[in-house]
């Protein structure tokens, strides 16, 4: 029987949920077990309209498996629209608070909703996505352990649904992007442990002697998560019918352990899994060599092994000890050069290539996607500079500099790979519109531009009104003068983050187009002429 | 398929490997990116000498600049403390009369004055003083207690109708609905109403100023001028906490709302409520 196991499996964990709701502790709780049944309720539904009793088909063990991949890319622009879609939404409620509908939709809530959708069911799904197309690719090797990868992608499907209607009803951890309460965290264990398996066990089959530098990336990503995950939310639940647990760390200890997730999660999560994106989809759509080989061995190393101690400096003048807010610091003026090493290499690449700037707004965007990481890999280690950091901390400058790089890198990147991927994963000729591709393009980058300059701005304000004495030694502003300062920069970067939406709107059009197989009738890029490709 | 390979654009030679089509070039690691990354090593080590940075068992290299977070914080406040002492101690010795009498020490306290009140005060009071409904504007010269500096620096010490403190300044306007009817009512609230130029029945405002008499006058004066002794407000301005018109004084009429301010002495020390008195006397409205 089609999906017998996986039937009986899901009823299970179905009956389990409806117990959960039955004899939960506290009412978020049941609310949130309810919301887990409908769920597995409806995935028995769906199998149990698919199954049939047919022998499957054998399955040819050296075609690649891009099943998975192709849900990946779809779930990619979804939770991406959505994660945007609330973004802008908490944009606009900080510049109009009547915008805060209570309980379900107040900042508090929708915050963590913007935060996870955009990293970890946007970036998330990139990355899983992306990282499943290169490992079979560039190891000549089917995906390892059979369905292993369809668990991997629905399990962590499930994550984000869990962890996305927990904060709607009021379920946090109240660790800053580990939001999640235990149960939802031991599940993304359960699927991160299976995701690590299925990418190794590629990896070990390959038909390649080398492994390709994207594939260091992916797993320095994959493991590291895996490590930072487990640990930082290590902690007790008040009850196992409950949604409430207590941190293992407490006081600063728990703020270093805290902020040691939270920045190694930009590293590794923001950093590493999408230079391993970039090193596959730089090179295929520039059809250049890369840059440097030795470039790329040094700064992968480099950038492991430095990233990790840069924690601190997010806690720069706190209870936490001088020492290791001077060893945040410095280590975060080392990493400096080894973050520009994926630039270069990126750039690099496209020597020889540049000439397809101006006529394919796809490689377009992936130069721009590693500007913008140079940009903040640069802006990153100054701000870690105790004296810069006494003036950013707590301000805008803050929301600024992680918006130029989840807008500008970590979001053009994944959007060329997924522009790339599409039309080769349903076999289609090329996208529904090259035209849209530049649209998208440039609406993007004016909103990031917009943002980031608005935030820049209105943060210096802020940290300088903060700190602004009269002559007799008295602070001139109270706190309340300085966010009636913020507003008209709140009413701008909602507008950025609105051009940002546009733009992914329109790919989201281009790329279901594509999907459906269509293809829009238009004047080909200026400056294209038809080129013949040598025989190779 | 470690094959020998020139790139024909740039010339140079790859390592040989190929992955799904990539092959990577041979470049040198280049030589400003080594050099810059060598001195931000060499920096870092530098840095770590100078300042406290290396954790052993129970404590930590201390730096050879010796410095700490901590004493820097406390050597930075202790000189605000210094550069203040003077004036400090000169407010604590001297009343408000004498200290706005001084030029120099009146704008010192007025700017510590302005400061606090932007942490305290400007929730109930506005961030510019101005009040809103319910909560005095402390800009004008109309005051419920009065306007002079020890007069204010005595309702910010002991509050307004604030239970635990035995000195607070009290006053209890009566609902007048259980003592007169309405008709009575609406003749004092037209008369009232009168005082400050809104007419719209004038055949009730006899009646009413009759009513007044009998009841209001005690707390409110033989004129509505207010008494301030007992925190009875002017009836004759502009000038409204729950609302002008008929309407909105009726309802007070029949069932005052009252205000309470805490006793601010205890919270932030005579000295800062002395500052605050400063500050507001100053603002505009000031006897």
């Amino acid at each position: 029987m089609k999906f017998g196991t996986q039937i009986f499996a899901l009823s299970l964990f179905t009956f389990a949920a409806l117990v959960a709701a039955g004899f939960g502790v506290d009412e978020p709780f049941r609310q949130h077990m309810w919301v887990l049944f409908f769920v597995l309720l409806g995935f028995v539904f769906i199998l149990l309209r698919n199954t049939n009793f047919e022998v499957p088909a054998p399955i040819d063990p050296s075609a690649y498996m891009d099943g998975p991949i192709r849900y990946g890319a779809i779930a990619t622009m979804f939770w991406g629209v959505i994660g945007m879609t609330v973004g802008v939404v908490i944009a606009l409620q900080l510049a109009y608070p009547d915008l805060n509908i209570q309980p379900w939709f107040n900042f508090g809530r929708l915050r963590p909703l913007h935060t996870s959708g955009v990293v970890f069911a946007f970036g998330g799904n990139a990355l899983l996505c992306t990282s499943l197309y290169v490992v079979q690719r560039t190891c000549r090797a089917r995906l390892f352990g059979g369905d292993l990868a369809w668990f991997v992608f629905w399990g962590y499907q499930l994550f984000i649904v869990m962890a996305a209607t927990g904060y709607l009803l009021g379920i946090t951890e109240s660790r800053e992007y580990a939001e999640p309460e235990w149960y939802v965290d031991i599940w993304l264990t359960i699927v991160w442990v299976a995701y690590l398996i299925l990418f190794l066990g590629t990896i070990l089959k390959r038909k390649e002697p080398h492994i390709y530098v994207a594939n260091w990336f992916y797993l320095s990503f994959i493991v590291t998560i895996a490590m930072l995950h487990v640990i930082n939310n290590l902690s007790m639940p008040a009850s196992f019918l409950g949604s409430k647990s207590y941190s293992a760390f407490s006081g600063v200890q728990d703020a270093l352990t805290q902020w040691w997730y939270g920045h190694n999660a930009v590293g590794f999560f923001l950093t590493a899994g999408f230079l391993g994106m970039m090193y596959y989809f730089v090179p295929k759509q520039a059809n250049r060599p890369v840059y440097s080989y030795r470039l790329s061995i040094i700064h992968f190393w480099a950038i492991i092994f430095l990233y990790i101690w840069a924690g601190p400096h997010h806690l720069h003048y706190t209870a936490l000890p001088d020492w290791a807010q001077t060893l945040g610091m410095v280590f975060s003026i080392m990493l400096w050069m080894p973050s520009w090493g994926g630039m270069i290499n990126g750039l690099m690449t496209l020597s020889g290539a540049w000439d397809k700037l101006r006529t394919d707004p796809i490689i377009r965007m992936m130069v721009m996607a590693i500007a913008f990481y140079g940009m903040s890999t640069f802006e990153g280690p100054m701000m870690s500079i105790k004296s810069v950091n006494s003036l950013s901390h707590y301000t805008d400058w803050t929301i600024g500099h992680v918006h130029s790089g989840a807008l500008g890198w970590v979001g053009m990147i994944s959007f060329g790979a997924i522009y790339f991927m599409v039309p080769k994963l349903w076999n289609r000729e090329r996208l529904y519109s090259l035209r849209l591709v530049t649209w998208h393009f440039w609406l993007a980058t004016l909103g990031i531009v917009v943002y980031a300059a608005v935030m820049w701005v209105s943060g210096v304000m802020q940290g300088l009104m903060w700190r602004e004495y009269d002559e007799q030694g008295f602070l001139v502003y109270s706190f309340a003068e300085t966010v009636a300062a913020m507003h008209p920069y709140y009413v701008m970067r909602a507008l950025g983050g609105a051009m940002y939406l546009a733009g992914a709107l329109i790919m989201a059009w281009n790329i279901a187009m594509t999907i459906l197989g269509y293809q829009r009738q238009e004047e080909p890029m200026p400056g294209t002429l038809p080129v013949l490709q040598p025989a190779e | 398929m470690s094959d020998e390979h020139i790139d024909e654009i740039s010339g140079v030679s790859t390592t040989g490997h190929e992955w799904d089509g990539i092959r990577e070039l041979n470049n040198p690691l280049p030589r400003w990116w080594v050099w810059t990354f060598y001195i931000t090593v060499v920096w870092a080590i530098g840095y770590t000498i100078a300042y406290p940075a290396w954790p052993l068992l129970h404590s930590s290299t201390k730096g050879v600049l010796g410095y700490s977070s901590r004493n820097e914080v406390k050597n930075e406040l202790a000189a605000a403390e210094v550069a203040k002492g003077k004036y400090v101690a000169a407010v604590e010795a001297k009343t408000v009369a004498e200290i706005a009498a001084d030029d120099t020490l009146r704008e010192f306290a007025a700017a510590a004055g302005g400061a606090a009140f932007k942490v305290n005060c400007v929730q109930c009071h506005g961030s510019g003083a101005q009040g809103s409904a319910g909560f005095p504007n402390l800009n004008d010269d109309d005051w419920l207690w009065g306007g002079k500096a020890e007069q204010i620096q005595q309702t910010i010490t002991h509050g307004i109708r604030f239970a635990t403190d035995p000195d607070t300044r009290l006053s209890e306007m009566p609902a007048f609905s259980d003592i007169i009817t309405a008709d009575q009512i609406a003749q004092v609230s037209a008369y009232i109403a009168s005082l400050s130029g809104k007419v719209h029945d004038a055949s009730q405002i006899e009646p009413g100023a009759k009513v007044f008499a009998e009841n209001c006058v005690a707390c409110h004066g033989d004129n509505a001028k207010g008494n301030k002794e007992l925190g009875g407000p002017d009836l004759t301005d502009a000038i409204w906490l729950y609302g002008s018109g008929e309407t909105a004084i009726a309802a007070q009429v029949r069932a005052p709302k009252q205000g309470v301010m805490p006793a601010w002495g205890v919270r932030l020390g005579e000295t800062r409520v002395k500052e605050l008195a400063v500050y507001v006397h100053s603002l505009g409205g000031g006897e």
